[in-house]
C-alpha cells in the first residue's frame, strides 16, 4: 500500500472511544464550535459505560449531610493512598457540578420526595472521614449507566457531533518530536485506512478486563488505547492494579451492582453466616471492593463457599421489600433471573469476585493532559478508564468511575479548546513512521499463511492472567506468569486468520484486538511482579500484614507509582502527588473498615 | 465435561466471494453448564469457523448489539436461552435492513428516524444552580420509555416500517418521541406533536404488536405511540 495513497481527514479535535468520557469531552468541544471527530467501534449507545449499574457520586447532600472534603476522603483511602490528591480533591470537588449538568441534560435519574435526585449509599462512601455509610450515590434505578450514556449521546445529537461509527482507530501518530498527530483507523465494514489529523487527540477508549479468562467487561472491552499509547512509545501507569468486583454471577461474570448492598443486600457463607462482619466490623458488607472481594475468596478457600463445588456465596436480598426490589433494583431482577436462575426476591444470589475495573492506564494529570517524564505530550490527552489520573489509586470506590468520566472528559474537553486555540491554523506536515508501521501490522494478517490461532492465543492469554495474578498473588505464580505471558506474545505477534475479506471482517479485528490485549497483559504482569508489597487491589503472599507493614503495605519503598515501558519490559517510578489542590494533605494511616 | 451438540442453520452473505446469500446447516458442541445462551454458541461457532460476522458486546442484554432473527423471532442472542430454541436454530439477520455480511445489518435508516424525532430534553429557560425537580410521580412516567437500547428489534418486526422506513418512524424511534414528551422537563410538547402529525411519521402504526411481542426488555411501544395519539387528539378538541 503507497502511503501517499491513505486518504487524510482534518479536524481541530479527534477522540476515540464513544463512552462516558470520549462522549462528555465531544460534548465540550462541539458546543465550542471545534471541529470534532468521535471514532468508535460500536454505535455509542452501545459502550461499556452502558453497563453500569449503581450511581454516580456526588455529595449533593440531598437526604442526608455531606462534603466534597469527606468524599475526598474516601477516595484517598479507598485507593490506598495510591491516588494523586490532587486529582482526587479536583474530581471530589466537580462532582456535584458535573452530575447536575448531567440533569439538565436529561438524565433520568431517581427522584426523593422532595424532587430532587435520589442517592443510595455505596461501599466506602461515608460521612465525616470514614464514620458511617453515606447516601452519596446518585442513581437511575439500577441502570444508571445506560441512562447516562444515553442521556450523553443525545445531548451530543443535539450539538450536531459528528461521529464515525464502526471505526476502529490502529496507531497514534507522533512526530519527530513526540507531538501527537492524530491516528491511523480501519472503517470497519469496508476496511479502508484512513488517516484522521488533529491538533488534538483525546484517547477515552476504556478498559482491557477481557485479558481475564472471567471479566464482568463486554467483549470490546479490549484496552485499544492503551496497547496504541503503549506501541508509540507512552509508558502506563500502576497496571497491577485491577479491582475484582465482589459480586459477578458465579460462572456467568454478569455484574451485580454494589447498589443491592445499598440498598441492604447481605453477602452469606455456606453456614448462613453474614461473614462481613468479621472483615469489616463497621462498614460490614459496604467495606471497599478489594475488602470484600478477598473476605469472599478468603471464605471459599476456608470450606465455607456455597453450592455443590463450595465455590461462590450468596448474596441475599430476599428479607428486602419485593417493592424496593421492582423499584430500585429491577435490572438486578431481570439479570439474575436470566444468568443464575433465581429469582433474587425468593432466593439470593450466587456470586463470586469477578475482575471489573482497570484503576491503571495511561498516564495523565487532573486537565487529562498525557503525562511523561513530567512533561505534557503535546495534543495528547486520554479520560476514564483508560486513563490514569490517578484518582482510583490501588482500588476505585464504586460509583467514582462514572464520575471520572463526567469530570475528566469535561476537563480534557477543556483542555484541549484551550490548546487548540493557541495552535497556528494550519496543520503540520504528517510524520508518516507510525503510519508505515500501523499499515505493516494489518498486512502482516493480511500476507500471513501460517501461524498462531486467534481464539487459542487469547485463551492462553486469558488463562494465564487468572491462574497468575487473581485475587491473591503468590511471588512464585507471578515469576512464573511473566515467562508465561511473554511466551503469549510471540503467538500474537504470530497470529493467521483465514478470513481475508474487506467486508465487516470481525475475525480481523478481533488479531487486531488481541494485539492491544497483550500489551496490557505484559504490563500488568510485569508491574504486579515487581511490586513487593501489598496494597489495595494487589495483595500477594509475601507481603504479610505486619506491626511494620500493616496489611503489608510498605510504604517506605512503595508509595510510588509504577511506569512499564514496552521497550525492554523496563519499569520506572515516579512519586505519588499527596498534595492537594487546596486542603491538607490527608495523611497516611492503616486501612480498615 | 459433558457436551451437547447444537444444531444450526445460519444466513451467510459475503459480498466479497458470494453471489448470493445461503443458508448454511452446521452444528457446534457446547457445554450446557456454562454456555446456555445462544450468543455463547454462536461465539463457539465462530472460533470453529471465524469467518462467521455478527456484532456483539455486553453479552447481558443493555448494550443491544446482537439483535438477530432467531427462529422467526427478533431477539437478542445474548438472553436467549439456547434450551428454549428448537432445533435446527434458524438464525437470521433482522428483517428489511439491508445486510452487510451475514448477519450484520446495516442500521442507517433506523437510527435516522431515532434521530429525527431529536431525542434530547428541549428546555430554554435557564438552568437552575441545581437539579431541576421532578416529582417521584412525574419521574414515574419515564419508566418503560428511558429503558429502550436501541436494538431495533422491534422496528425491524413492525411491517409499517418494513414498507416505509424512510417515512415511518416506527417503534422505536416513536417510544424515544413519548419519552420527551412524558418529561415534566421537556418544553416541546406541542413542536413534537407537530412533528408527528404526519400520514406516515406516526399514522402508520396499525397496531399490530410485533413490537410489544419482540422487546427484549419488555418495553410497550404500541402503548406510547396510543399516548401520543391521544394528546394530538385532546389538543384538537
Amino acid at each position: 500500500m503507497k502511503m501517499s495513497s491513505i486518504p487524510v481527514r482534518k479536524f481541530d479535535a479527534i477522540i476515540v472511544g464513544a463512552g462516558g468520557a470520549g462522549l462528555r469531552a465531544a460534548l465540550q468541544l462541539s458546543e465550542a464550535g471545534m471541529k470534532t471527530a468521535v471514532l468508535s467501534k460500536v454505535f455509542p449507545t452501545r459502550s461499556h459505560t452502558v453497563a453500569a449499574q449503581g450511581g454516580v457520586s456526588a455529595s449533593l447532600g440531598n437526604s442526608e449531610p455531606d462534603h466534597w472534603h469527606w468524599h475526598m476522603y474516601d477516595t484517598v483511602k479507598g485507593s490506598d493512598w495510591l491516588g494523586d490528591q490532587d486529582a482526587i480533591e479536583f474530581m471530589c470537588r466537580e462532582a456535584p457540578n458535573v452530575v447536575i449538568e448531567l440533569e439538565h441534560f436529561g438524565m433520568p435519574f431517581d427522584r426523593n420526595s422532595d424532587g430532587t435526585i435520589y442517592q443510595r449509599p455505596f461501599g466506602g462512601h461515608m460521612s465525616n472521614f470514614g464514620e458511617k455509610p453515606v447516601r452519596r450515590a446518585c442513581a437511575a434505578a439500577d441502570r444508571t449507566g445506560h441512562a447516562m450514556l444515553h442521556a450523553l449521546y443525545q445531548r451530543n445529537v443535539r450539538a450536531n457531533t459528528q461521529f464515525f461509527v464502526e471505526w476502529m482507530a490502529l496507531d497514534l501518530i507522533r512526530d519527530s518530536e513526540g507531538n501527537v498527530q492524530g491516528v491511523v483507523a480501519m472503517e470497519m465494514e469496508t476496511s479502508e485506512i484512513v488517516i484522521f489529523q488533529a491538533k488534538a487527540t483525546l484517547f477515552a477508549t476504556g478498559g482491557a478486563g477481557r485479558i481475564f479468562a472471567s471479566s464482568t467487561n463486554a467483549f470490546i472491552n479490549t484496552g485499544d488505547g492503551l496497547g496504541m499509547a503503549a506501541r508509540a512509545g507512552i509508558p502506563l501507569e500502576d497496571m497491577e492494579f485491577w479491582q475484582f468486583h465482589p459480586t459477578g454471577v458465579a460462572g456467568a461474570g454478569v455484574l451485580i451492582t454494589e447498589g443491592v448492598r445499598g440498598e441492604g443486600g447481605i453477602l452469606r457463607n455456606a453456614n448462613g453466616e453474614r461473614f462481613m462482619e468479621r472483615y469489616a466490623p463497621n462498614a460490614k458488607d459496604l467495606a471497599s471492593r478489594d475488602v470484600v472481594s478477598r473476605a469472599m475468596v478468603t471464605e471459599i478457600n476456608e470450606g465455607r463457599g456455597c453450592g455443590p463445588n463450595k465455590d461462590h456465596v450468596l448474596l441475599d436480598i430476599t428479607h428486602l421489600d419485593p417493592e424496593v426490589i421492582m423499584s430500585k433494583l429491577p435490572g438486578i431482577r431481570e439479570i439474575s433471573i436470566k444468568f443464575a436462575g433465581v429469582d433474587p426476591i425468593k432466593a439470593p444470589i450466587p456470586v463470586v469476585p469477578t475482575c471489573h475495573y482497570q484503576m491503571g492506564g495511561i498516564p495523565t494529570n487532573y486537565r487529562g493532559e498525557v503525562v511523561v517524564e513530567d512533561q505534557v505530550v503535546k495534543g495528547f490527552y486520554a479520560a476514564g478508564e483508560c486513563a490514569c489520573a490517578s484518582v482510583h489509586g490501588a482500588n476505585r470506590l464504586g460509583t467514582n468511575s462514572l464520575l471520572d468520566l463526567l469530570v475528566f472528559g469535561k476537563s480534557s474537553g477543556n483542555s484541549m479548546i484551550d490548546f487548540i486555540k493557541g495552535q497556528p491554523k494550519d496543520l503540520p506536515e504528517l510524520v508518516m513512521n507510525d503510519v508505515e508501521r500501523s499499515v505493516a501490522r494489518v498486512a502482516r494478517l493480511d500476507n500471513q499463511t501460517q501461524g498462531a490461532n486467534v481464539n487459542e492465543a487469547r485463551t492462553a492469554m486469558q488463562r494465564t492472567m487468572q491462574a497468575h495474578c487473581g485475587v491473591f498473588r503468590f511471588n512464585d505464580m507471578l515469576q512464573e506468569g511473566v515467562k508465561k505471558i511473554l511466551e503469549v506474545e510471540v503467538m500474537v505477534k504470530n497470529t493467521v486468520i483465514a478470513d481475508k475479506s474487506k467486508t465487516f471482517n470481525t475475525a480481523r479485528l478481533e488479531a487486531l484486538e488481541l494485539e492491544n490485549l497483550i500489551e496490557v497483559a505484559k504490563a500488568t504482569m510485569i508491574s504486579a511482579e515487581a511490586r513487593k508489597e501489598s496494597r489495595g487491589a494487589h495483595v500477594r503472599d509475601d507481603a504479610a500484614d505486619t506491626a511494620e507493614n500493616p496489611n503489608g503495605r510498605d510504604d517506605q519503598n512503595w508509595l510510588k507509582h509504577t511506569l512499564w515501558h514496552r521497550e525492554g519490559n523496563r519499569l520506572t517510578y515516579k512519586p505519588v502527588n499527596l498534595k492537594p489542590l487546596s486542603v491538607e494533605t490527608i495523611a497516611l494511616k492503616t486501612r480498615s473498615y | 465435561m459433558t457436551t451437547q451438540t447444537v444444531k444450526f442453520r445460519i444466513y451467510r452473505y459475503d459480498p466479497d466471494k458470494d453471489a448470493k446469500p445461503y443458508m448454511q446447516d452446521i452444528s457446534v458442541e457446547v457445554d450446557p453448564s456454562t454456555e446456555r445462551k445462544l450468543l455463547d454458541a454462536l461465539v463457539k461457532l465462530k472460533v470453529v469457523d471465524e469467518s462467521l460476522s455478527f456484532r456483539r458486546s455486553c453479552r447481558e442484554g443493555v448494550c443491544g448489539s446482537d439483535a438477530m432473527n432467531i427462529n422467526g423471532k427478533n431477539g437478542l442472542a445474548c438472553i436467549t436461552d439456547l434450551a428454549s430454541l428448537k432445533q435446527p436454530i434458524e438464525v437470521r439477520p433482522l428483517p428489511g435492513l439491508p445486510v452487510v455480511r451475514d448477519l450484520i445489518v446495516d442500521m442507517t435508516q433506523f437510527f435516522k428516524q431515532y434521530h429525527s424525532i431529536k431525542p434530547y430534553v428541549i428546555n430554554n429557560s435557564p438552568a437552575p444552580d441545581r437539579e431541576r425537580l421532578q416529582s417521584q410521580e412525574d419521574r414515574k412516567e419515564l419508566d418503560g420509555l428511558y429503558e429502550c437500547i436501541l436494538c431495533a428489534c422491534c422496528s425491524t418486526s413492525c411491517p409499517s416500517f418494513w414498507w416505509n422506513p424512510d417515512k415511518f418512524v416506527g417503534p422505536a424511534g416513536l417510544l424515544a418521541a413519548y419519552r420527551f414528551i412524558a418529561d415534566t422537563r421537556d418544553e416541546a410538547t406541542s413542536e413534537r406533536l407537530d412533528d408527528l402529525e404526519d400520514p406516515y411519521r406516526l399514522f402508520r402504526c396499525h397496531s399490530i404488536m410485533n413490537c410489544v411481542d419482540v422487546c427484549p426488555k419488555e418495553l410497550n411501544p404500541t402503548k406510547a405511540i396510543g399516548k401520543i395519539k391521544d394528546l394530538m387528539v385532546k389538543r384538537i378538541s
